[in-house]
């Protein structure tokens, strides 16, 4: 439904009337508003507190940076990737690399492999406390967004001795990565594995015992298993409806086959059960990470890759597990130096869908808190 | 005319019963006067406290540790621009703030800081208070309504509904406390002088009066207060992740802080209500423990005390100040304020004065208490969802609040058998 017809159906009466005279109440939720996570819209009919109908509007933070691809040379488009889901920038990365990578045909060496797996988890760790803090004080608790933001802090650290940035950080290139691990990052990162698990022990004691907590997400934006499916649902939410599907397991990439770590599936498809998945996901991502510094083997940081990048002709679809969810890269080349298209299946995007499912019957409040278990971030549903 | 003034100062009722116009004025000034301090000083507490809970350090930069921080974002408040929205009706939108603000320090007229330091004894006092501080929630639903928008009009709605159903839990908590004052004497009172003193007699406060009803009943009222002041984790009318700034989100610059005035007044409001029904008003602690006139001396030496270590402290502070030059005026301000606290604490050790002046550190103290808490629910609470507050007001509260009041009427109806049997 169009815009105008959404309104029009409001006042088809006579004109004169107001929202006050209506048994139902639109509610322009956004795009300007604190807890939609950046600059969504979404149109609430409600009947006092309860919501009838619900849909979403984005598009307010397009920058059309698909169709910039098409302008720049592939690997002049890579810092690109960075401004989608900004909170996880290096995974973006990496789903992009690895897909110019299998498109050009490059074996990027082991060593490299590690390296980008270290980034990518703790990357992940650092998308997960902010997800905890934001959803979190969607639902009304303001102090553990602070904790999150400190402990992340020591992640960020790392990605600026790494590569000098904190959130934008370009910090792999085609064909490997740019930079070597600088002394002291095995130390740094160990650091961080010892030191994380008691912080998670500490949110855990703050948020998942409280009831008012409990009672906020448990059977709040339920979804099934079938509907997931159906709505192409990735990540922790598929998760969380009790689906063991992760990219990381289902088609290992970037050596993600040499490492142990498990899968955490929820059961209900509850906003409580999201938060579970989320929560064990960082634990498990503290594994891996432990895995890839202890099994960092010398060697070259790049393979040999031409200066200027001209893939021959072909398509090739490369899909990595981001924080969010599954992450895909379909490009097309007409082996040029310059991508023909750049598609990207981001998983916010997908995610989103569900909302209108999830929240319909539901409370104004539970709205707020179904887009916070989503995970969403504007930029890469806008793109 | 003088005697008249001075003759008061020999009395030991407050000026409201000795009929002296000007020392009630004085009152009211004063009263008004100290709240306000009250919520200024609030003000920086909660953004420390909190800031302290949140491993960060809240206003550093307006004058030492703050301390001047929420007179600046006072006169910010003054001086911004007058907004009102052009479809707001333009009388009930100017009038909803002085609402709340006026029935917020109304309530104030009946609170006890001492035997004498109030406005005036009520022999309805508790039944005002109540009614008093209801009537709050007109302002915040003319608020809402005004407006003429969306946020504002829910917020407005679930205050209503929250203030209204909340209000039948604490009322009957309130009763079971007035039913204890009627215990030994037969007769009971509203006024709340009256109840502290009926505390007094009977050498223990409401709270631990046939235990555990009596605390059962205090916590009850806490629950209802913290959802009739609109506080997290009940704080659904200005939920900000839902509806930005509730009934207040079209109102800015003085407008706004008058709500924001309002809501810490009737904090404090609330607050005073519950200790001097449960907590003994300005009766200092352990009065049948460590009784006796030695004891009485050293009681009553404490307020001064607490002013010289608060003095102590902030000379403390200034040395430990990094002397260069932009710290120069926040150490000077700091060390001044050391002093003014200081001259204070001395002031009170002085016979005469810390006599009276200690039923109202007592009371103001365990208000503080109270204060506190709020501050620290805010920060640890996540918040409640619309239909599961409504089940907390009347599926527990409720059914607790009556349990409590049927209780405390069966208990004192055996104890009084009792006593009358044994005579």
């Amino acid at each position: 439904m169009s815009d105008d017809q959404f309104y029009e159906s409001l006042d088809e009466v006579e004109p004169g009337r107001t929202f006050l005279d209506s048994n139902e109440l639109v509610l322009n939720m956004g795009p300007q508003h604190p807890s939609t996570h950046g600059v969504l819209r979404v149109i609430l009919k409600l009947d006092g507190e309860k919501v009838n109908g619900i849909e979403c509007v984005i598009g307010y933070l397009h920058r059309g940076i698909e169709k910039i691809a098409e302008n720049r040379t592939w690997a002049g488009f890579a810092p690109f990737v960075d401004r989608l889901d900004y909170t996880a920038a290096v995974s973006n990365n990496l789903g992009y690399c690895l897909a110019v990578e299998k498109l050009l045909g490059v074996e990027v060496p082991k060593r490299a492999q590690y390296l980008r797996v270290i980034l990518t988890e703790l990357c992940r760790l650092a998308s997960h406390q902010v997800w905890l803090g934001t959803h979190v004080l969607d639902i009304g608790a303001v102090t553990p967004l602070f904790y999150v933001f400190r402990d992340r802090e020591d992640i960020l650290n790392v990605f600026e001795k790494y590569c000098g940035a904190r959130l934008t950080t370009h910090a792999f290139r085609i064909g490997g990565c740019r930079w070597d691990a600088y002394a002291g990052f095995a130390q740094e990162v160990l650091h961080i594995c010892d030191d994380l698990p008691p912080k998670i022990d500490e949110y855990r004691d703050l948020i998942t015992g409280n009831r008012i907590w409990l009672q906020r997400t448990k059977n709040v934006g339920h979804i099934s298993a079938e509907d997931c499916i159906a709505y192409a649902i990735t990540g922790p939410v598929l998760r969380g409806s009790g689906i063991n599907w992760d990219v990381r397991k289902a088609q290992p990439y970037s050596s993600y086959e040499d490492f142990d770590f498990d899968i955490p599936i929820g059961t209900a498809g509850d906003t409580f059960d999201r938060y579970v998945v989320r929560i064990e996901e960082m634990r498990q991502s503290i594994r891996i990470i432990r895995q890839a510094v202890e099994g960092l083997a010398e060697g070259p940081i790049i393979a040999r890759v031409p200066k200027v990048l001209k893939p021959p002709a072909g398509e090739v679809y490369v899909s990595i597990e981001a924080p969010k969810g599954e992450l895909g890269y379909f490009l097309v080349s007409d082996g040029s130096a310059q991508p023909y298209r750049v598609r990207v299946r981001p998983p916010s995007f997908i995610n989103l869908q569900a909302l209108e499912k999830m929240a319909k019957g539901s409370l104004v409040a539970d709205v707020v808190a179904i887009i916070g278990t989503l995970d969403i971030v504007l930029g890469e549903v806008d793109r | 005319m003088i005697n008249f003034f001075l003759g008061y100062l020999h009395s030991n009722v407050t000026p409201g019963e000795a009929g002296n116009l000007i020392w009630v004025t004085i009152y009211v000034l004063l009263v008004f006067g100290g709240v306000s301090v009250g919520v200024i000083f609030m003000n920086w507490f909660e953004r420390k406290v909190m800031a302290r809970m949140q491993v960060r350090l809240g206003p550093m930069r307006v004058g030492p540790h703050g301390l001047l921080q929420p007179i600046a974002d006072a006169l910010k408040l003054i001086i911004k621009e007058d907004l009102m929205p052009t479809n707001a009706d333009k009388v009930v939108f100017w009038f909803a703030p002085v609402c709340v603000v006026m029935t917020a320090f109304c309530s104030f007229i009946v609170v006890p800081f001492g035997r004498t330091h109030a406005i005036t004894d009520m022999n309805i006092g508790v039944l005002f208070m109540l009614g008093v501080s209801s009537l709050g929630v007109l302002g915040v639903m003319m608020a809402g309504w005004a407006s003429n928008s969306h946020f504002p009009l829910m917020g407005s709605l679930r205050s209503g509904a929250q203030m209204v159903s909340y209000e039948v839990a604490m009322c009957m908590a309130v009763v079971s406390a007035v039913m204890m004052t009627s215990l030994g004497t037969g007769t009971g009172t509203l006024s709340m002088i009256g109840i502290v003193q009926a505390q007094m007699q009977q050498h223990t406060w409401f709270a631990f009066s046939f235990f555990p009803v009596g605390l059962i009943a205090l916590s009850v009222f806490t629950v209802s207060m913290v959802a009739e002041t609109n506080r997290a984790p009940f704080d659904l009318p200005e939920a900000e992740s839902e509806l930005v700034a509730g009934f207040m989100t079209e109102y800015s610059g003085f407008r706004w802080s008058l709500f924001f005035l309002a809501e810490y007044t009737s904090m404090m409001a609330v607050s005073s209500m519950a200790v001097t029904l449960w907590l003994g008003g300005w009766l200092r602690p352990f009065p049948n423990l460590l009784g006796g006139r030695n004891w009485d001396v050293a009681f009553s030496l404490v307020p001064g005390l607490t002013f010289l270590t608060l003095a102590a402290l902030c000379f403390f502070s200034y040395t430990g100040m990094p002397r260069i030059a932009s710290m120069r005026s926040a150490a000077i301000g700091l060390a001044v304020f050391g002093t003014v606290l200081g001259t204070v604490g001395i002031v009170m050790l002085l016979p005469g004065v810390r006599e009276r002046v200690q039923d109202i550190f007592w009371f103001i103290l365990k208000v503080s208490f109270f204060m506190y808490c709020y501050v620290w629910g805010r920060t640890t609470f996540p918040r409640y969802r619309f239909d599961q507050l409504m089940n907390i007001g009347w599926k527990v509260l409720l059914p607790v609040s009556i349990g409590v009041v049927v209780l405390t009427a069966l208990i004192g109806v055996r104890q009084e058998l009792l006593a009358l049997v044994w005579r």
